[in-house]
Order: structure tokens, then sequence, then C-alpha cells
């Protein structure tokens, strides 16, 4: 269906009783026309694998990137992405969208 | 977020039971609200509407911020009665995200011409609908005019809580199978919740309008506050 999503935090689980670090990045706030909504999450392991959409694919490579460094760091990060900010011209949303992102580790 | 948090949720999830986490934008601390504690919650306001809308935000408390996840399980649409009604009903009903099922024992009627891509159950409701787990998170309608068939289906949804139960029949037919009901020893308020006429009252017509009309009073037993719900 249209506004599901996939059991990413049932995964996110698997992988930790496996042993791998884990984090997970939630979108909790968006201004303007973002691709997902509040609530929409990605899941990611130690090694990089992540299941689930913060931003329908806009973002998702820096938010693995950063979501890694708190695996390894332990302390939460809030990141935010949109056109018009400093870091438009390296990964920001098409759309003209604003969104935050809160990536926290599993543990 | 702790391991036990992400192991609570996904048990509340697994069991169909909404769920509610909190993170403390500030200091990212978290609790974890479940629906049996949500009336009793200093934040129940909000999280009432939050959960009846299925919608995560933020608000603000007292200067700080809070994240509301919302976890709403899949809401399940159960049709008794594989008539032509539901012939519209189950497609319009699945575009608006619910997992639907049909069950009419009459093989004529429930033949996967008539509903292609709908699971459907030829069997009685006493076979077909005990497997379904019917549940808070499920609408059901019974639609079939058949007392045989729709009475045992209601009494069932009755007893499961479902979260909206709708039934076919002018207001005398509603009247006659509540007295049948109550004779099978369905209280008062079990009578009361069931919805008949079936939808809200827009001037439905056609098998089409019709559906429109039970997916509209659906939608506002879902999300509407219950005072206000229809």
């Amino acid at each position: 269906m249209l506004d599901r999503d996939d059991d990413i935090l049932k995964a996110a689980e698997d992988w930790q009783k496996a042993g791998h670090g884990v984090a997970i990045a939630t979108v909790i706030e968006t201004w303007g026309s973002a691709p997902r909504p509040a609530g929409s999450s990605l899941v990611v392991n130690d090694e990089g694998t992540f299941l689930g959409s913060v931003s329908g694919g806009c973002v998702e490579g820096a938010v693995v990137t950063e979501a890694l460094d708190v695996i390894s760091s332990g302390v939460p990060k809030m990141l935010e992405f949109g056109v018009g900010d400093e870091t438009a011209w390296t990964v920001g949303l098409s759309c003209g969208g604003t969104i935050r992102v809160f990536v926290e580790k599993v543990g | 977020m702790k391991t036990a948090t992400l192991a609570e949720i996904n048990r509340e999830r697994a069991a169909r039971r909404p769920v509610i986490v909190v993170t403390d934008i500030g200091n990212g601390e978290q609790r974890v609200v479940k629906a049996a504690d949500l009336a009793g919650d200093p934040l129940h306001t909000e999280l009432d509407r939050h959960l009846r809308m299925g919608r995560s935000g933020t608000v603000e408390i007292d200067g700080r911020e809070l994240f509301l996840n919302v976890y709403a399980p899949t809401a399940k649409l159960v049709i008794v009665g594989a008539v032509h009604i539901s012939q519209a009903l189950a497609p319009l009903a699945r575009s608006l995200g619910y997992d639907v099922t049909v069950v009419d024992p009459r093989t004529a009627f429930a033949s996967p011409e008539r509903f292609p891509d709908v699971p459907l159950i030829a069997e009685w409701p006493d076979v077909a609908l005990p497997p379904l787990n019917i549940d808070h998170y499920t609408a059901f309608v019974a639609v079939t005019h058949d007392p045989k068939i729709d009475d045992p289906a209601l009494l069932h949804a009755v007893e499961r809580d479902c979260f909206y139960i709708g039934a076919l029949g002018s207001r005398k037919t509603h009247a006659a199978r509540a007295g049948r009901l109550k004779a099978q020893g369905v209280s008062e308020a079990g009578i009361a919740r069931i919805h008949a006429p079936i939808g809200l009252e827009i001037g439905a017509i056609s098998p089409s309008e019709i559906a429109v009309a039970i997916m509209a009073e659906i939608t506002a037993q879902l999300r509407l506050p219950k005072a206000s719900a229809a």
C-alpha cells in the first residue's frame, strides 16, 4: 500500500541480535514539499547496509555516513537537509523541501 | 534507542497494538506509550490526536521539543457478502490502505472473476472469520442482506471489538436484526455499535456511491475524536 513501511525495525532488532552496531534515522519534521512524512525512518548497520527511506533517495547516502558515525560514537545527531542551506550543493532535496532527521544508536 | 525499547515496539507491532514513542529531542530521552496506557498519560490529548490521525510529529511541551512517533497497525476491512456493493467497496478500501478480505459462503458470489486481486473466502462466517484475527483495528461490514450469513458474522464482529461495524438494511430490517441478536445474548451496547443503515447519509444510490458512504463512515470512526464520531 501507498503509506506502508517495510518492517525495518524488525530488521534492526535482528541485526543487533546478530552482533551488529545499529542506528535508526527518523524524519522528525518536514517543511515544504518533503518526499517522506515525519515518522519515516531508515535503519543502518555497521557494515553500511541500510533499509527504509527518509527522503525517497535524495539524502540517504549522507544519512548513512552520519549514521555510521553515530554507531561508533554512540552520540545521537540531528541532521537538516534542504535547498538553501550550506549542504544544498552536495546533497539536497530537489523538490525544495526541508527535512530534519534524528539519528540515534540502538543499545 | 535502548535495545529493550526497540524490542518492545516490535512486540506491540507484531500483536497489532498501536504504540507511540515519545523522544525528547533536547536530550534523546525516550519512553514508549502503549495504547492501554494512553488514557492515563500526561500527554493524553496530543497522543490521542496523533494516534487517531496515524501521524507522527513534534510538539512543544513546557519549552521542550518532543517527537511523537506513531506506530499504528494497518487497518483491516472484512466484508461479509460478495455482493455488488462489495465489488466497489473492496478496491476503494484498498486504495485507502486497508487490508481487505471478502467472505461469502455462496461460491457464485465469491468468484475471482467478480473480485480480482482481493482475498476471497467462500466459507460460512463460523469457519471463515476466526482465522482472520479480527481486532480493534478492523472495520467490519455485513452486506449480504441474508440473516443466516450476516447475523453470525455480526456476533463475531461485536465480540472482537471492531472499531467499526456496519450492516446493510433499512431501519425496520435493522430493528428485526437487533431483536434476533439480543435473543442471542448481544447487549444493548453491542447492538448500538452496529451502524445500520450502513454508511454516511450522502444520498448514495449506486453501489459505488454506497461504497463511498461506507468508507466515509469508517474514516470518520477511525479519525475523529470518539465523542463526535459518526
